[in-house]
């Protein structure tokens, strides 16, 4: 048995891009050419040779292709926005948990977090999405997404209704939880699927708690390897890595650091508004 | 039937976190305490905050792992405000620390000693930090920074030795001559990898260490020169993957025995599994403790 533990390996498959998408101002997808079963949550650290690595949700599964979408935020992320068909990356992963995939699901996502829960929405059938974001340019995927239930959420009201993401979701709680009739019990939401701004995904979680809805939320932290070793992605006694990203809304409840801190690159913990600082060097 | 002294530190088991392995929050070594180390090393800390190397930053290839984190860490002053004190983890915890300067290393012993470790590692060894080769290759420098730490803590001091020297055994000896404790043996060794599809080294540093299966023999070999040289106490480290690896550790003479890289092939579980191993090899050949075996090999 432990000769075949043994054998694990931690490589990258360096691939060309067979296509680059501008979403948006600052935003990009990549895709390459890739078979690896990868499940809705799961995640790679993706590799731009001779620059550095970073945590990617994968963002689009099809036809034997995973695309990547990235928003600019600091200096690998300008780097990632200059990819173009015929540059390569590196892939080590897919690494993490992933979402449980029940049925009757809403999803939250805010900003580019969407990039974390859009194959999830893929797979799941007819999910009720709530989508936010600061303004309109922010926003990405909306021709994707344009038959599906969706509710846009924008900070200035540029692009559907003025407000957060978990004002209507409260509303869509109170809505299904209204829902006594057996015929319409079957769009009851039971489970909520998050991804965004930690601060978003605090108050949905408290928010499902409110409801008595289950909750799964899409977490992020610095890391250095993604499977486990460096220890760098600590949530409290909890490593996002190997743990996460994926994690139960109750579990978070209890770590301290849920909403609240985080680690930098130096393992020193902050509070979360100097984590997503924007990166200067 | 495992419990082991090290340096008058009872441990209920010789099996010991190594240095760098999740080991940068006093959640994290706790956990791993549960999971059943004997002890748990934290990651190395400076006088300063240092980010480290972009990624890659770890590898795996099939015969072991490749790192150059570089010496990431939140520096003395942070971890005593993140960490407040150590000696109430679920079992020993060993301080690592490290310096440029001579004066770094006996400012960082003395800050670090408020936390309250059970021991004090002295990482001499690093094989890809930016001032160039290891710190241990120069035995005066050895010997410097060893007095240097002794007299600014109480605590007992493990040296931790690189194999990149030309003879670890003169480096050994000089820790012990100044005043020493125990021997840590040995970090990672120097190496690097390719990709030729990127036709590039993968570490964004280049230039890594080499730990795993692949260091294990490497390892094996210095702790069995070092226990030749010294009597002082060796932390067998580099490679140990299971219960077999590390009853070759103590039988070419380790008190405790260092686990890291085994973390990713078999989870945190890997500390309990190897004393489970090492047990029932111990039951079978009528063995009672490890003190009956301990450098064996050397008869």
């Amino acid at each position: 048995m432990l000769s075949l533990e043994l054998n694990k390996t931690e490589m990258p498959k360096v691939l060309p891009i067979v296509g680059a998408v501008r979403e948006g101002k600052g935003q990009k997808t990549v895709f390459v050419k890739c078979n690896d079963d990868v499940k809705p949550g799961q995640f790679y650290m993706v590799w731009i040779p001779g620059i550095d690595a970073k945590p990617f949700a994968v963002s689009y599964k099809s036809k034997g292709e995973l695309g990547f979408t990235s928003q600019i935020v600091g200096p690998f992320t300008a780097e990632f926005d200059r990819l173009e068909k015929g540059d390569k990356v590196g892939l080590f992963g897919p690494y993490g948990n992933s979402f449980t995939l029940k049925e009757n699901a809403c999803v939250v996502a805010g900003g580019v977090g969407m990039s974390s829960v859009s194959t999830l929405i893929d797979f799941l059938k007819n999910p009720e999405i709530i989508y936010g974001a600061r303004s309109k340019e922010h926003l990405i995927y909306t021709k994707r997404f344009k038959n599906k239930r969706i509710t846009y959420c924008t900070d200035d009201g540029s692009f559907g209704r003025k407000g957060f993401t978990t004002e209507a979701l409260e509303e869509a709680l109170k809505n299904s939880n209204n829902k006594k009739s057996s015929k319409k019990d079957k769009n009851k939401i039971k489970i909520v699927y998050t991804c965004g701004p930690e601060v978003m995904m605090k108050k949905v979680a408290e928010i499902c708690e409110k409801y008595k809805v289950g909750c799964e939320v899409s977490m992020e932290r610095h890391m250095s390897c993604g499977f486990g070793i460096c220890g760098k992605c600590a949530l409290n006694g909890k490593f996002v890595c190997v743990d996460g990203p994926v994690f139960n809304a109750k579990e978070l409840k209890k770590l301290s650091d849920f909403g609240k801190e985080a680690r930098l690159k130096s393992c020193r913990k902050v509070p979360l508004s100097e984590y997503h600082a924007p990166k200067a060097h | 039937m495992l419990g082991v002294k090290l340096c008058g530190i009872k441990l209920e088991n010789p099996t010991v976190l190594a240095s760098g392995i999740l080991g940068v929050t006093k959640e994290g070594v706790d956990r791993i305490g549960k999971a059943g180390a004997g002890a748990v090393t934290l990651k190395s800390l400076c006088h300063e905050e240092r980010q480290g190397y972009k990624n890659p930053a770890i590898i795996v290839w099939e015969k072991g792992m490749l790192n150059a984190i570089g010496l990431s860490g939140q520096g003395i002053s942070n971890a005593i405000k993140d960490f407040r004190r150590l000696d109430d983890v679920s079992v020993p915890v060993i301080g690592s620390i490290f310096g440029y300067r001579t004066e770094d290393f006996a400012h960082v012993a003395s800050e670090m000693s408020k936390l309250k470790p059970a021991m004090i590692e002295v990482d001499i060894s690093c094989p890809h930090v930016d001032y160039g080769k290891p710190i241990c290759s120069d035995k005066e420098l050895t010997m410097e920074i060893t007095r240097a730490v002794k007299k600014n803590t109480k605590i007992p001091v493990s040296i931790k030795l690189s194999p990149n020297v030309a003879d670890i055994r003169e480096i050994a000896h000089a820790a012990e001559r100044a005043g020493a404790d125990a021997i840590t043996a040995i970090n990672a060794a120097s190496g690097m990898a390719i990709d030729i599809d990127a036709r590039k080294p993968i570490l964004s540093n280049k230039i890594g260490g080499v730990s795993g299966p692949a260091l294990k023999p490497i390892a094996l070999r210095c702790v069995y020169q070092i226990y030749d040289t010294v009597k002082i106490p060796i932390i067998g480290t580099g490679g140990v993957s299971n219960g077999k690896d590390a009853l070759e550790m103590v039988m070419a003479g380790a008190t405790a025995v260092g686990v890291g890289t085994a973390v990713y092939y078999r989870g945190i579980e890997v500390f309990g599994e190897i004393c489970k191993e090492m047990q029932e090899w111990m039951k079978t050949n009528n063995v009672k403790n490890l003190d009956e075996i301990r450098g064996c090999a050397h008869k």
